[in-house]
This record gives structure tokens, C-alpha cells and sequence, in this order.
């Protein structure tokens, strides 16, 4: 470039270092610097979700020693998780008795899993402290729906206090059996939720609607006794469906019940444990790359697409991410048309002068005002102005407790559709004034009307601009999370918010967000030590869906000026 | 450029021309529309804020005449609703009457057959229990109560007197109490009195539950209290039953300690004097504001102040926290409100005065009477009706209009005095388990934090930003910047709660274990950038022409990454060496800066994060556009580069760069998730960069889903989104307009 002469380059070399320091070279290469810095930074951000994120769903070694201390030795199980240097003056102030006398000591912070047993699923270990370290093949760990994992060795199965299978006898049969049975319980939970979930659901449903009717009946006076027996006669056999249900229930709860596991702990305690509650299980250092790759498969597509257990810490965001795909997009749907509407408007149809140049600057300033002032009108506006309104009008029977007067998905769409308006419309404007006036002009003198002209050439031409307004939008809304926490995002709903329920969708209920689920998790968490891979994955996933929209726009954009840049010509 | 001609020509179909017309009025009437929903933004928020400062209005309601009352008024009261009134007169006949028509529900006489009454004492405004002496010595506590029952759908309140500690023997040992005060408390009740010898006593009746019967049971204990000089026109018992006011005639008051005694047993007199220091003038009136902490005085000068216990370096003294301006007026009755710090005012000619403690504000006054002879008045405990009665009997009910008296522009800003607090601070909390607690609704530390918080991310990302904006446009090399500036960008992507999470959960606890290793970082960076550099321009020229120009980041990415490894490597060392092992509590007991694991600091380098990539797109932009043959010229005349940079190409760019630091700035104000995440969220007031703050958008985002609709507070919360509001939308303007000017000053170079 401008200074890449060798002669330049020469003199440089010659000059004193006094000269060098006054031509300004360093404050150049102090720029450099702060170039690189912030790609560090951006690389090194996204390196280490990517690490935390997808490192989780692997199979990590599961070690076993001995804890000595002072006064006693404990037997441990469990997974290192995190590893740090501490001083041992720290450590000797703290009141441990170290043995080593370097200056450092290694800690290691040990997920030993067994809550239900130990307490504290993690514990902070001093590493010159733990000894006899194995790593023997047939230690289990069994993810659970209660009290997150368990650590030990498969002793026996057996149902109703009848042996299956004993480890002394057969041990591959024993392990047959027990991942037999695990399958089996899978399978029979499965068809509970099918039925509690579905099944069930649809008659709480429809009782419900049954007494939503009762009461506008009442509200309006015409409660007729045809329509009390109707309605009598309609909620009995709901009613009666729901008994033959809980029977059916009944039987499959019946049939998972009395089998156990027993297992014996680190410290030698055997305990027996019903095998309902069991998720998966299997033998982490018993297995090979291959194995490991499997399970990482399917501990990644668990995540994808279970739903939360154990108050968020653990199973998968699928409601998550429905929710977040769900309000993204009744958002578009809302904010595509409004937006480019109200960019036309601005660039073909209002006269160009002042005001419209005002309205240009306000509307482009109204992107960069904070996200919580939308949540915050939001709220005011939206539920409780217009939302308690819709439910004085429409939903009298079922107040007090209101519809739609309370924070739920329509408004949260409704909300940040407002938020992304002015990126739609600088987008759509910024395409629509890259149209060459002889394209307009051409069109007009061929005899087109205006509104013509609009639909069928300028529109359409406009149409990647506008693509690129609405991936903006979307990205944008996809990562907002401080106004949602306002109008309508809660930590846990378990019903999504599309169902095989009238009206289908529901609009007034609450939903879960992807980016409120890394708050929630996060940090409001009684668990957090546990709960932090799994916050790491949602970010990557989070991020991944944001860069991927946003790379996409970067794409389109490109290819629409290159596209103009050729009909300029 | 002639605008484009939309002459239709009247061969045209007439379906052709009606279509045109209506998409022109549809998009015209729709785009017009859209824009106008976003100004609604603005005029949404400030409809929910003017009530705040708009004052209360009163109107005249029911008239009626005192059904059945033998006498002047002694007390007065009105029941939840404002439905039913209570009054005692002063032959000791309690009526309970409807408000609407005036008409009698009960009454009863609250003397006894054997004795008559001495003396009535209110426990306080906000409060229903009353205490009765006997002239043989004996009290009675009574409690006007109100059943609600819906008989028919309809609200039906049967008003009674209840008896409260009917078995417990209550009495000064057959003394006549000439005045008496009550406190009931958790564990004792506390009855002073006066005596006709002008002597005060006090009684402690401890409360005990009785283990066999499981009955409340009496121990009386009698307090010892000093002789005092002058008489005593009032007495009160503070909330806390530790403060025992007695005021005379005269001005002069006298604070006794109720738990503390000297070595003969008598309480300790905690403080005395003057009222109205300087004003002079005589005692009319006083009461307990709500709560029962502060006192409410007034003189016959017209003034009216409020004072409560405060500590100072010899003790506890009473504090005047405040004077009201009545505007020279001689308040005679005093009647605070039941549910806020606000209390009434009212002369003997009747004119209301209505006041709020903590605003510090007179938000209301009204002559109430045509004659002036007011007797009486009683406020509901809603505080939305007031019942005034002159000495005819005759009340007139009047309707308050005063939701928010709350809040004042001072008490959002300025210092203000709260109750049980030493001195006046700044301090922001908004709620409390209590229902006498005393919201203090102070901006000052909310802002504050705001642009704390705005500081440190600034301070980190302008650098940053400017050098790499200065860097990328002016010296890289284009291949190079054609990738670096969509990968900083993308940055500003990143939803804000994942670098907040990140910031809270794994670079608070970073920092705070490698603290040295940070401050390392920062001293041998530059150092160290600078050594290579210097190193580097002294390599032979074959090695320095292998890179290309303007790839100087690319060289320095290994060079930095080895630095910052080497310095944190070394953190525990240097820890070790300089403070002890642990830097975190050297600076807290060495140095006494107190350290929590989510500060500024945090804050500064996620928010930095995402401010960077806005100041660096629009600098970057700046000095791109700027005119290559101005920097041709320059550099022709035989500037070096970095001369023509600084001479040449940043004063033409520095606008576009302001305004892009504008824009970071709007948006590190109104940022809330990463604040949110990486700090305590504590509203303190300190610029310590090991601390946290709370911003008024965090602070809204926690506060607003449990605010009551349509409160002060709520109210409040929407006033700190139209701050932030006007702020980020007026920054943000003049950013606009000042790129839009530096965009014409480039087309006409």
C-alpha cells in the first residue's frame, strides 16, 4: 500500500530508535494491535462456548480414590470438572494440613453425583489428597429423573424383591437385563405422557370450555334447562372418558412399578433404587470411541429435543426452542407487512422534503432505544391497556382470571415486532431507493399506473432488500430477551403453544425462550454448578441460529448490490 | 431531478384508475399509520407518567347533620369503605352512623355506672385501638372493628366496639389520668399518662402466654420517669416503644428512653429543647405519621415540622427532619394518612392543607368550610375521603383525588431524609415486607450506576473500537479487511444475555482468581506490542517484505495470545510475591476497598464487547469515506502515514466518529441483560470499579412484573423508561444529524 517501498523500509531499519519512535510507526502498530485484540476476542468468545457448549454430551472418564485427610479416608466417585491452582498459604489459613510444600496445589472440583445420598452433587477436592486414582470399567453412571446422576456399581436387578439378575452370577447377563429393562420402562413412560399429555389434556381441555360456557350462559342470562342438561350430559362423559383413562394410567404405572436396581455406592453402601426414574445408563470407561461417539449423539439429540427435567438443570430445551421459533415467527408475520408498507409509503407515495426526512431520522433512532422501553410499553400498552380491554369484550367468563390480559405469546410477538420495525423499514427503504429511477420511469412511460409499477417492478425488485430487512428482524428478536422477560416468557411451560387443542394455537399463553432459559438457568438456578454445561450448550445453540440468520442476510445483501451494481451499468 | 409524472391518460379503463387511487390511499393510510404507532410509544409512556405530577383534587360529597350526638366531638374516625363514620363526644358517647343519609347504626356509652372516663388516647392515625381511663384508676382498651358480609350480593358492613385484654387487669392503682397515650406491641403494652399533679407515668404491661391455660396474662411494671419541668399538652409512645415524646405548651419537648435507666432506676431523659428553634410560637397541634417513627408538630406561628430520633456523635437526639410551608396558616389538627407518609393539615377556619412527608410536598389546599368553625375531621384509611364536621354537628363528606403524592422532582434527586436513617441520602428501594415502610424512590443511584456502567464499558471499548476502526479503514491491507469487518460485526449480533451469561458465570469468577494476572496483562501489553514491533522493524528487510502490508494484526494475534497466556501464568506467582497469595483480599483488608465478584469491571469488558462493534462499523465508515486524494496529497508533500492520519484524515472523520461513540454510548445506557448478569444489581452510590451498581434498566426489568398497576411505583418505573428514552432518542439524533452533515461536507470535497 502506501508505505510498502523497500526503500522505505530500509531507511526504517537504518534509523535510530528514537527516530523510529517519532515516526509514528508504534501508535500504527498500537492500532494493529487493537485490531487483533478484538478478533481474539470475538474468536475466543465463540471458541469457548463451542468448547463448553459441545464438550457436555461427551462421555468424560469416571474416576475412583481414595480422599485422605487428617483424621480419615473417603472413597470417591465421580467426574473432574474443573481444575485450579490455589496457594497453599490459602489453603493452610482455610485449615487444611497439606503435606506437599510447593507453593501451588492443585484443586479439582468433583462431580460425584448421588444427591440423594451425599448432598452436595459437587465437592472440591485437594489433589495431593486424593489417591489410589482408577478408572475401572464397570463404574456406572446413571442419569436419573430425580436427584440428578448416580455413580457406583451394578449389583443386582430385580422385580417385586424377586432376583433378576445378580453381578456375582452373570455379569453380561445381569447388564443385558438391566438395559432390557430400562428400555422397558422407557417405553411405558412414553405411553403415560402420551396419555397424560395428549389424552388427558384434551378433556381438561374440553372441560374447561365447558365451564367457560356455563358461565358466559349465566353472564348472559339465557341459561336455559336444555342447555344445563347439555351441558351436564356433555360433561359426564368427559368425565367418564377421564375414568377409563386414569384405569388405563393405572396399568401402566403398575406395570413399572417393583422393579429395582441396587447399586453399591463409593463408600460400599448398597442401595436399591426403582428403575422407573432411570433415564439411561451406562458404563462411561467400558467404552470406545465408537460407543462414546453414539452416546454423544444421543445425549446432543436428547437436548435438541426432550424437554427440561430437574428444574431446567438437565434434558433438553425443546420447549425452548419451539417457543423461540414460535415467537419469531408470528413476529415476521406481523412486522413484514407493516414494515414495508410503511417504507413505501415513506419513499414512493409521501412527498420528499423535511418531515419526511425527520420521520426518516426518528425511525432510524428508534432502533438504537433500549429494548427494555418496548418491554416496559409492552406490558403498559399492550396486556394490560388492551389486553384487559379483549378480556372485558370477549372473555367476561372466564375473568377474574384473565386471557389475554396477562403477559403471553401474542404480545410478546406483538412487542418485539414493534422493536424490529425500524430495521425493516430502513432495509426495504435503503432497496427501494437502490431501484433505478429508469426502471420506474420506463414502467410509467409504457402506460403502467403507479400502483402498477409499485406491484409488479419495484416491488419485486426490492424483494432481496426486504429479505434482508426481515433475517435482520429476526435475528435481532431471536437473541432479545430483557423485553420478553416482561411480556410474556416464563422459565418453565410445559404445554407448547401449538396443540391438537381448539383453537390449535394459543395465542395468550406463556411460552419458554432460549435466551431467557440461559438467564433463568443461569442465574436464578438453586443448582447452578450443574446446570452450567447445559446453559453453555443453549448459548451455542442460541448463537449458532443468530450468526447462521445473520451470515445469510451478509449473503443476500452482497448479492443485491452486485445485482444493481450491474443494471447501473 | 423532476419528480416523475403520474399523469393518467383518460383512455385508461376506469378499474385501472380506482385501483390506483385506492393503493395510493391504502398505502398512504397504513404507512401513515404505522409511523404514528411508533410515536405512540412516546406518548404512551408519558400518559402512564403525568399523573405522577399532577396534584389531587377534592370535591364536595354527602352532607348531613350528626345523628344523636349530645356534645363536642373528641374523636372521630371513618371505616375502610368511607361508608360508615365513628365519632366520641365528649359526654363518652360512642355512635356508629351512616355517611350517605346521616342515619344512626349503634351507639353506646363507654361510661360505666360507677365511674366516669377521664381521659381518651388514639394509639395513632393509622391505627383503630383507643384506651379508656376511669377516674378509679382502671383502663379500658377498646377497637372500632367493621364486618363485611355480602347478603344479596350486596356489601353490608356491621360496624362494632370490641374489648381488647378484657381479663387483664389494666390500672395506675386508682390515679386519674388526665391524659393518656397507648402503644400495644408484640410483647408488652405501654400506657403513659398524665396526672392531675401534671406528673407523667408510664405502665409496661408485659404480655406472657400462660403455659397451662394458654391465656395472655399482664405482669404490670411501673417505669420511673424524671421529674420534668412544665406542663405537658401532648404525649406520644413511638412505634418502637423506646421513645417516649412529651410536649408542652410552651414549645419545648422532652424525649424519654424508655429502655434504658440510670443506676437509681429512673429512664434516661435521651434529649430536650426548643420546637421551633428561632420561629417561636406555641404548640397547636401534633401527631405520629404512619409507621409511628416521625412526629408531626405544629405551632401557632404556622409552622408545621416533622422530627424523629436520629443518631448523632453523643446519641440519639431528635432530628428536625423538615418544616412544610402552610403559608403562614395555624394548623389545628393534624391527621396523618393510614397508608402512606402523608398526612392533612387543617386550620380552625377550615382550610385543608394535604402534605406528603418524603416528597416533601403540599399537593392539595382547599377552604373546606363556609364558617369557620371547624370542630373536627377523620380520614379514611384509604385516604380517598375526608368527613369534616364544624361545631354545629353538621359534616360535609368530601371526595380526595390524590393517588400520588409520593413523588416530588426533589425526593427523585435530591438527598432526602428518610426515617431511620442518620442523614439525608440517596437511596433507592421500593419495596418492603411491611406496610408501614417508607418507599424511597431516589433516581440519583439508579442513574448513577447507569453511567458508571456506561463508563467502564466505554472506557473499555473507545480504544478498542477507534484504533481497530482507524487500523481496518486506513492501513489494512483490503484482502484483509474485507474479513476482519464482517467478523467484528457479527459481534453485534451476539444476543446480549449470552455475553452476559459468560460475563457473570465464567469471567467474574476469572478475574477474580486471576486479578494480578489482569492487571499484568494490562502493563506488559503495551510494553510488549511495542518491543516486538521495534524488534520487528530491526529484522532484515527480506523477513519484514514476506508479510505483506497492512497484516500487522495477523503477526500480532500469536504475539498477543503468548503475552496474555504468559501473564496469567504467571498470576499465581505474582500473587504469591506482591500480595500474599491473594490479590482479591489484599485489596479488601490492605487497601479497605471492598470487592465484590460481579463489579464494574466485569460490566466494563461484556458491555465494552458489545459496544465495540457499533463504534468500530460507524468510525470505520467515517475514515473509509474519507477522500483518498486528500491523504494522496498529504502524503505526496511528505507526511508519513500516521502524520496524514492525524493531520489529515481524523479531524475530516472525527464527526462520523463522534457519533458513532454517541451510538455506543445510547446503547451501553440503555443496555439490560449483561448488567443484569454481571453485576450484584445493588443501587449503591460508588464509583469503585471492584463494585457493582444497579442501572434503571436493569432496574426496571426486575421491578416492573411486581409493581402494582398502575402505583407510584409503578408509575415510576415507566418514568425510568421515558428517561432512558429521551436520552438514548435524543443522543441518537444528534449522532444522525452530525453524520448527515459530515456526509454533505464530503461530497462537496
Amino acid at each position: 500500500m502506501k508505505n510498502s517501498s523497500p526503500q522505505r523500509l530500509a531507511k526504517q531499519t537504518a534509523a535510530s530508535p528514537l527516530h523510529w519512535l517519532r515516526s509514528g510507526e508504534p501508535m500504527i502498530w498500537f492500532n494493529a494491535a487493537a485490531v487483533s485484540i478484538s478478533l481474539i476476542a470475538v474468536v475466543g468468545l465463540i471458541g469457548l462456548l463451542a468448547v463448553r457448549g459441545f464438550g457436555h454430551f461427551w462421555p468424560a472418564a469416571i474416576l475412583q480414590g481414595t480422599l485422605y485427610s487428617a483424621e480419615s479416608s473417603l472413597s470417591l466417585i465421580g467426574e473432574s470438572v474443573e481444575q485450579l491452582e490455589v496457594s497453599g498459604q490459602q489453603l493452610r489459613e482455610a485449615g487444611f494440613t497439606l503435606k506437599g510444600d510447593g507453593p501451588f496445589f492443585g484443586r479439582t472440583l468433583l462431580k460425584q453425583g448421588n444427591r440423594d445420598f451425599l448432598g452436595n452433587d459437587f465437592v472440591w477436592i485437594i489433589d495431593e489428597q486424593l489417591e489410589d486414582i482408577s478408572y475401572p470399567p464397570e463404574v456406572l453412571l446413571v442419569e436419573r429423573l430425580e436427584w440428578g446422576n448416580l455413580y457406583g456399581f451394578l449389583r443386582t436387578v430385580s422385580r417385586n424383591g424377586e432376583l433378576l439378575a445378580d453381578l456375582n452370577e452373570d455379569a453380561q447377563a445381569t447388564w443385558r437385563i438391566f438395559q432390557q429393562e430400562i428400555d422397558n420402562s422407557l417405553a411405558i413412560r412414553k405411553e403415560i405422557h402420551a396419555l397424560e399429555r395428549v389424552e388427558i389434556g384434551h378433556i381438561n381441555h374440553a372441560l374447561e370450555r365447558l365451564r367457560l360456557r356455563e358461565r358466559q350462559a349465566e353472564l348472559d342470562g339465557d341459561m336455559s334447562p336444555q342447555l344445563q342438561e347439555e351441558l351436564l350430559s356433555a360433561r359426564s362423559e368427559q368425565n367418564a372418558q377421564y375414568k377409563t383413562l386414569q384405569a388405563e394410567l393405572a396399568v401402566l404405572y403398575g406395570s413399572m412399578e417393583g422393579i429395582e436396581y441396587s447399586v453399591d455406592l463409593a463408600n460400599g453402601q448398597r442401595v436399591s433404587l426403582p428403575l422407573s426414574k432411570v433415564v439411561r445408563a451406562y458404563r462411561p470407561n467400558d467404552m470406545d470411541i465408537f460407543d462414546k461417539s453414539a452416546m454423544y449423539l444421543e445425549r446432543l439429540w436428547e437436548f435438541l429435543s426432550a424437554e427440561p427435567r430437574e428444574a431446567n438443570t438437565e434434558g433438553g430445551v425443546f420447549p425452548a426452542i419451539f417457543g423461540t421459533v414460535m415467537m419469531v415467527l408470528l413476529m415476521s408475520i406481523i412486522v413484514t407487512p407493516f414494515g414495508v408498507v410503511a417504507a413505501v409509503y415513506l419513499r414512493e407515495y409521501a412527498r420528499q422534503g423535511f418531515v419526511t426526512q425527520i420521520i426518516r431520522v426518528a425511525v432510524n433512532n428508534l432502533a438504537g432505544v433500549p429494548s427494555i422501553v418496548y418491554g416496559v410499553f409492552g406490558l403498559g400498552f399492550f396486556v394490560y391497556f388492551i389486553g384487559g380491554e379483549l378480556d372485558q369484550v370477549f372473555f367476561p367468563a372466564a375473568l377474574p382470571s384473565p386471557t389475554f390480559g396477562t403477559p403471553g405469546l401474542m404480545w410478546a410477538s406483538l412487542t418485539l415486532a414493534l422493536l424490529t420495525l425500524p430495521v425493516v423499514i430502513v432495509a426495504t427503504e435503503e432497496g427501494l431507493a437502490r431501484i433505478p429511477r429508469a426502471v420506474r420511469e420506463g414502467s410509467l412511460a409504457l402506460g403502467a399506473t403507479r400502483a402498477e409499477t409499485l406491484w409488479r417492478i419495484v416491488l419485486p425488485m426490492a424483494s432481496p432488500a426486504m429479505m434482508t430487512g426481515l433475517i435482520l428482524a429476526v435475528a435481532r428478536a431471536a437473541g432479545e430477551v430483557a423485553p420478553l422477560m416482561l411480556v410474556g416468557v416464563v422459565k418453565l411451560a410445559p404445554a407448547l403453544p401449538l396443540d391438537g387443542n381448539y383453537p390449535f394455537i394459543h395465542l395468550d399463553q406463556k411460552f419458554m425462550h432460549l435466551g431467557f432459559h440461559i438467564y433463568d438457568v443461569g442465574f436464578q438456578s438453586p443448582n447452578v454448578e450443574a446446570a452450567r454445561p447445559l446453559v453453555y450448550a443453549t448459548a451455542l445453540l442460541l448463537v449458532g441460529l443468530i450468526a447462521l440468520l445473520n451470515l445469510t442476510a451478509v449473503a443476500l445483501r452482497n448479492r443485491l448490490r452486485e445485482h444493481y451494481k450491474s443494471l447501473d451499468n | 431531478m423532476p419528480t416523475l409524472s403520474t399523469y393518467i391518460p383518460a383512455y385508461m379503463p376506469t378499474w385501472r384508475r380506482y385501483k390506483d387511487r385506492f393503493a395510493t390511499i391504502a398505502i398512504s393510510a397504513g404507512g401513515a399509520s404505522v409511523l404514528m404507532a411508533i410515536l405512540l410509544i412516546f406518548f404512551y409512556l408519558m400518559y402512564e407518567v403525568l399523573p405522577l405530577f399532577s396534584g389531587a383534587q377534592i370535591e364536595k360529597a354527602e352532607q348531613l347533620q350528626l345523628p344523636a350526638a349530645s356534645g363536642r366531638i373528641i374523636y372521630a374516625a371513618m371505616e375502610e369503605q368511607g361508608e360508615v363514620g365513628f365519632v366520641i363526644d365528649e359526654n363518652w358517647r360512642a355512635s356508629f352512623f351512616t355517611i350517605a343519609d346521616g342515619e344512626l347504626i349503634q351507639h353506646s356509652d363507654l361510661g360505666r355506672e360507677d365511674v366516669t372516663i377521664s381521659s381518651l388516647g388514639s394509639e395513632g392515625g393509622d391505627s383503630r385501638l383507643l384506651a379508656l381511663a376511669y377516674t378509679d384508676g382502671t383502663i379500658k382498651l377498646l377497637k372500632h372493628e367493621y364486618k363485611l358480609s355480602y347478603p344479596d350480593g350486596l356489601r353490608f358492613i356491621t360496624p362494632r366496639l370490641e374489648a381488647l385484654y378484657e381479663e387483664a387487669d389494666l390500672n395506675f392503682d386508682g390515679q386519674v389520668l388526665k391524659k393518656i397515650a397507648v402503644r400495644d406491641g408484640e410483647e408488652a403494652l405501654l400506657v403513659s399518662a398524665v396526672l392531675p399533679s401534671g406528673e407523667l407515668v408510664v405502665k409496661r404491661f408485659n404480655k406472657e402466654i400462660d403455659f397451662l391455660s394458654d391465656e395472655l396474662e399482664f405482669s404490670a411494671q411501673r417505669l420511673l420517669i424524671p421529674a420534668l419541668a412544665g406542663d405537658t399538652a401532648a404525649i406520644h409512645i413511638g412505634f418502637s416503644q423506646r421513645w417516649l415524646y412529651r410536649l408542652s405548651k410552651n414549645g419545648r419537648y422532652v424525649v424519654i428512653d424508655l429502655l434504658n435507666k440510670n443506676e437509681a432506676g429512673v429512664q434516661l431523659v435521651a434529649d430536650s429543647g426548643e420546637l421551633f428553634q428561632g420561629q417561636g410560637g406555641t404548640f397547636t397541634s401534633s401527631a405520629l405519621l404512619l409507621g409511628g417513627i416521625s412526629l408531626l408538630v405544629a405551632s401557632s406561628e404556622g409552622d408545621v415540622a416533622q422530627f424523629f430520633m436520629a443518631r448523632v456523635e453523643e446519641g440519639n437526639r431528635l432530628q428536625h427532619i423538615r418544616s412544610f410551608d402552610t403559608g403562614g396558616n395555624i394548623i389545628s389538627t393534624l391527621i396523618p394518612e393510614h397508608r402512606r407518609k402523608g398526612f392533612i393539615a387543617i386550620t380552625d377556619t377550615g382550610l385543608l392543607q394535604v402534605f406528603h412527608s418524603t416528597a416533601h410536598r403540599k399537593v392539595l389546599e382547599k377552604q373546606l368550610l363556609e364558617s369557620d368553625n371547624f370542630a373536627f375531621a377523620a380520614i379514611s384509611p384509604r385516604a380517598n375521603k375526608l368527613l369534616v364536621g364544624d361545631a354545629n354537628l353538621k359534616l360535609q363528606q368530601w371526595h380526595i383525588d390524590n393517588e400520588h403524592p409520593d413523588i416530588s422532582w426533589t425526593a427523585l434527586w435530591d438527598k432526602v431524609w428518610y426515617e431511620s436513617y442518620d442523614q439525608p441520602d440517596y437511596v433507592w428501594q421500593s419495596s418492603a415486607s411491611d406496610n408501614d415502610f417508607e418507599p424511597k424512590f431516589s433516581f440519583t443511584p439508579l442513574a448513577f450506576g447507569t453511567l458508571k456502567a456506561a463508563f467502564y464499558a466505554m472506557l473499555i471499548a473507545t480504544p478498542l473500537a477507534i484504533c481497530g476502526a482507524i487500523y481496518t479503514a486506513y492501513f489494512m491491507a483490503p484482502a484483509l479487511r474485507r474479513k476482519v469487518k464482517p467478523l467484528i460485526e457479527l459481534m453485534e449480533a451476539l444476543p446480549t444475555v449470552i455475553l452476559g451469561f459468560l460475563a457473570g458465570l465464567w469471567l467474574a469468577p476469572f478475574i477474580e482468581d486471576k486479578l494480578t494476572g489482569v492487571f499484568t496483562v494490562m502493563m506488559v501489553m503495551p510494553v510488549g506490542i511495542l518491543l516486538f514491533a521495534f524488534l520487528w522493524s530491526r529484522l532484515p528487510i527480506s523477513v519484514r517484505t514476506a508479510v505483506p502490508e497492512g497484516w500487522q494484526p495477523a503477526l500480532l494475534i500469536p504475539v498477543i495470545c503468548a503475552l496474555g497466556y504468559l501473564c496469567f501464568a504467571v498470576n499465581d506467582s505474582l500473587e504469591l510475591l506482591f500480595f500474599g497469595g491473594d490479590m482479591r483480599v489484599w485489596i479488601t483488608h490492605e487497601l479497605g476497598i471492598s470487592f465484590d465478584q460481579r463489579n464494574a469491571m466485569v460490566v466494563g469488558i461484556a458491555m465494552g464487547m458489545a459496544v465495540i462493534p457499533t463504534i468500530f462499523s460507524i468510525s470505520e465508515d467515517a475514515i473509509f469515506s474519507v477522500p483518498k486524494h486528500l491523504s494522496y496529497g498529504s502524503l505526496a508533500l511528505g507526511a508519513t502515514p500516521w502524520q496524514t492520519l492525524v493531520g489529515v484524515v481524523l479531524p475530516t472523520a472525527s464527526p462520523g466518529i463522534f457519533s458513532g461513540l454517541m451510538i455506543g454510548m445510547g446503547r451501553a445506557v440503555g443496555e439490560t441483560m449483561i448488567v443484569l448478569m454481571a453485576t450484584g444489581n445493588t443501587p449503591i452510590m460508588d464509583a469503585n470499579i471492584f463494585e457493582g451498581m444497579r442501572t434503571l434498566a436493569a432496574n426496571i426489568a426486575v421491578e416492573v412484573p411486581e409493581a402494582e398497576v398502575a402505583s407510584s411505583h409503578y408509575r415510576i418505573l415507566f418514568l425510568a423508561a421515558f428517561v432512558l428514552f429521551l436520552f438514548t432518542f435524543v443522543v441518537n439524533t444528534a449522532a444522525e444529524l452530525i453524520r448527515q452533515r459530515l456526509r454533505t461536507r464530503y461530497g462537496s470535497l
